[in-house]
């Protein structure tokens, strides 16, 4: 690993740095320090597992942040085959911050689509911090008609910290492209299945969340509003994140406890930025068991399922009564 | 979101000695060019400052009053209150008080009513109670709202006021935009003629959602609608906004609104929208 490293994260760094070490000097010197090396590992091993099964909700979120985090095309490139990436809206531009194509997947063809933070600030610029404009949420609205016309499943993967609230995406109206964007995903006809991989915030979030199923990493967050954002608005103060971080109920446990999202992806012990390998490979297995029994249901029943998923949702009869809904 | 739309810069620090002994309620200040007016006779241009045209914030009584042919409306629903689902003391405060404010269990009325003898369901958020921010109870009262418009094959008129999503709930608040938008799928379906109204101020999901997606859009002059509130976007881009921006008549510029309509001609613009789209003729 390099670039951050999180506070939490920094005892696991420091032993496996050591145990890198240990390794080459036993190279170098040919000693044997098998059993010294395996015991750190052991450690190691308790470590992470000590820590990465108690993050606190704010730690969550900064795992969830961690600019090394696989992002949307780490996972394609470890998903799928035949990528091709398109590009624009036809309408006004392209937007850097959300991405979008073709590919195969299980050797079936699928459109991706996902925004895309970037690695450090020069790449974080260019794509606007994953802070999409309207003409994202619109070549997406394009790319998941063209989805549908060639019977392909859609993919999405979510992270942003919102839609980007600036002079042009107001002028250009991103209200109206979320909405519309929510609007297509709802009603297209074709099996379209939703990945949180990082940070889902707000409407930004949403506009690629309106599928047949809402799938959450272990370590992702989806929140109504970033955590500071929270903090500052009820209690203005910003800097009592952490604690709003708590409150929100954000992180994918408790989402998955509030029958809002469909299934809770592990990943690697430490964290996808740990293994990226791993962490695609767990998405794998749930996409290809998933993907397969939704694209075998027949339109109309794929269509009324997900309008009653939708309906189901946040139905204040859950929260009344404690329980499901008979 | 609420302290967004505290309209700071219009507030004007009045030496109002000699005026303290007004009853309160009975005199109203124009918060545009403080003409100072009789409520009753504000009530008779249906709220909108006769001196320079400012349209004051309506509750769900007088958009009701305004608007439908008297004594049609009946209210679906009106009894379902929110809930408070993450069990938070300051949000059961801020319930309670937004109740004792606006006299209403939520931010959202939504029932059936006929304007000039045309059936109607309609829907009115009512920024009294917490700025008709999202909640749970108020998405769910707009889905039952645009069910039963499905149901009954009848137009449906949403009257759109927000200052967001309801933070308290968290996520399930901005599910609601999902939830509405299925529900408006469902009743496009079968044909049938949805309207909004945007009034002051319309903005976050509420914005991004429900709002943006009639088949005709009207809006209210000079309402505030947007997605990220002006703050936030001033606090973004380091810049103030020019003077306009993300009101009626700017949204209408860039083409996302079809009509700017003064309040005074709503209801006759609704009546014949709605007459046009009476289905026995088509």
């Amino acid at each position: 690993m390099t670039g951050a490293i999180l506070e939490f994260d920094r005892p696991i760094v420091e032993l496996e740095e050591k145990i890198k070490e240990l390794r080459q000097f036993a190279r170098e010197k040919e000693i044997n320090l098998d059993a010294e090396i395996a015991n750190l590992e052991k450690r190691v091993q308790a470590l992470k597992e000590n820590i990465y099964q108690n993050l606190a909700p704010w730690q969550k979120v900064l795992v969830a942040r961690h600019p090394e985090r696989p992002n949307m095309l780490d996972y394609i490139n470890r998903l799928c085959t035949d990528f091709v990436q398109l590009h624009g809206d036809r309408l006004y531009g392209d937007d850097p911050a959300l991405a979008g194509g073709i590919a195969r997947f299980d050797g079936r063809p699928v459109t991706v689509l996902g925004q895309i933070k970037g690695r450090d600030t020069r790449e974080n610029l260019a794509r606007n911090f994953g802070m999409a404009h309207p003409e994202g949420y619109r070549m997406a609205m394009r790319l998941m008609r063209q989805a549908e016309k060639f019977h392909r499943p859609v993919l999405a993967f979510i992270d942003t910290p919102g839609a980007y609230p600036g002079m042009g995406a107001e002028e250009r109206g991103i209200s109206n492209a979320i909405a519309e964007c929510i609007q297509t995903m709802l009603m297209l006809e074709v099996p379209v299945l939703s990945v949180i991989i990082g940070e889902g915030g707000s409407g930004g979030a949403l506009a690629l969340a309106s599928g047949d199923c809402i799938l959450i990493q272990e370590h992702a967050v989806f929140s109504v509003i970033s955590p500071e954002a929270y903090a500052s608005i009820l209690w203005k103060d910003s800097s009592r994140a952490r604690e709003a971080a708590g409150v929100m109920k954000i992180t994918a446990a408790d989402l998955e406890a509030l029958h809002l999202v469909d299934e809770v992806i592990p990943e690697p012990l430490g964290g996808a930025h740990h293994d990226p390998d791993g962490a695609a490979e767990r998405i794998r297995e749930v996409l290809s068991r998933r993907l397969p029994e939704l694209a075998a249901r027949p339109v109309g029943q794929l269509l009324a399922a997900r309008g009653e998923k939708f309906r189901r949702i946040g139905d204040p009869r859950i929260y009344l009564t404690g329980n499901d809904i008979t | 979101m609420l302290e967004l739309f505290k309209k700071q810069k219009y507030v004007t620090v009045a030496s109002d000695a000699g005026r303290r002994e007004m009853p309160d309620g009975l005199w109203i200040k124009c918060p545009r060019c403080s003409e100072i007016r009789f409520a009753r006779e504000l009530e008779k241009t249906l709220k909108v400052c006769q001196k320079c045209g400012h349209h004051f914030r309506l509750t769900a009584g007088e958009r009701i009053q305004f608007t439908l042919d008297e004594g049609t409306f009946t209210a679906y629903d009106a009894d379902l209150e929110p809930v408070n689902p993450f069990h938070s003391t300051e949000y059961a405060q801020k319930l309670a008080a937004a109740r004792q404010a606006s006299g209403l269990a939520e931010a959202v009325v939504g029932g059936e009513g006929a304007i000039d003898g045309q059936r109607v369901v309609v829907v009115i958020m009512d920024a009294q109670f917490m700025m008709a921010s999202m909640g749970t109870v108020a998405g769910e009262k707009i889905t039952r709202a645009i069910e039963r418009a499905a149901e009954k094959e009848l137009p449906l008129i949403i009257f759109t006021a927000s200052g967001g999503a309801r933070m308290q709930e968290g996520v399930l608040s901005l599910m609601q935009m999902t939830k509405t938008v299925s529900a408006l799928c469902r009743h496009s379906r079968r044909g049938l003629l949805y309207v909004t109204v945007l009034t002051d101020p319309t903005t976050g999901g509420v914005s991004a959602s429900f709002a943006a997606l009639g088949d005709i859009i009207l809006a209210e002059p000079d309402a505030l609608i947007g997605f990220a509130g002006p703050r936030v976007i001033e606090q973004t881009i380091r810049q103030k906004l020019p003077e306009g921006f993300q009101r009626a008549e700017f949204l209408r510029q860039h083409g996302f609104v079809d009509l700017v309509t003064p309040r005074p001609q709503l209801k006759a613009v609704l009546s014949r929208l709605l007459d046009l789209h009476r289905r026995e003729q088509s």
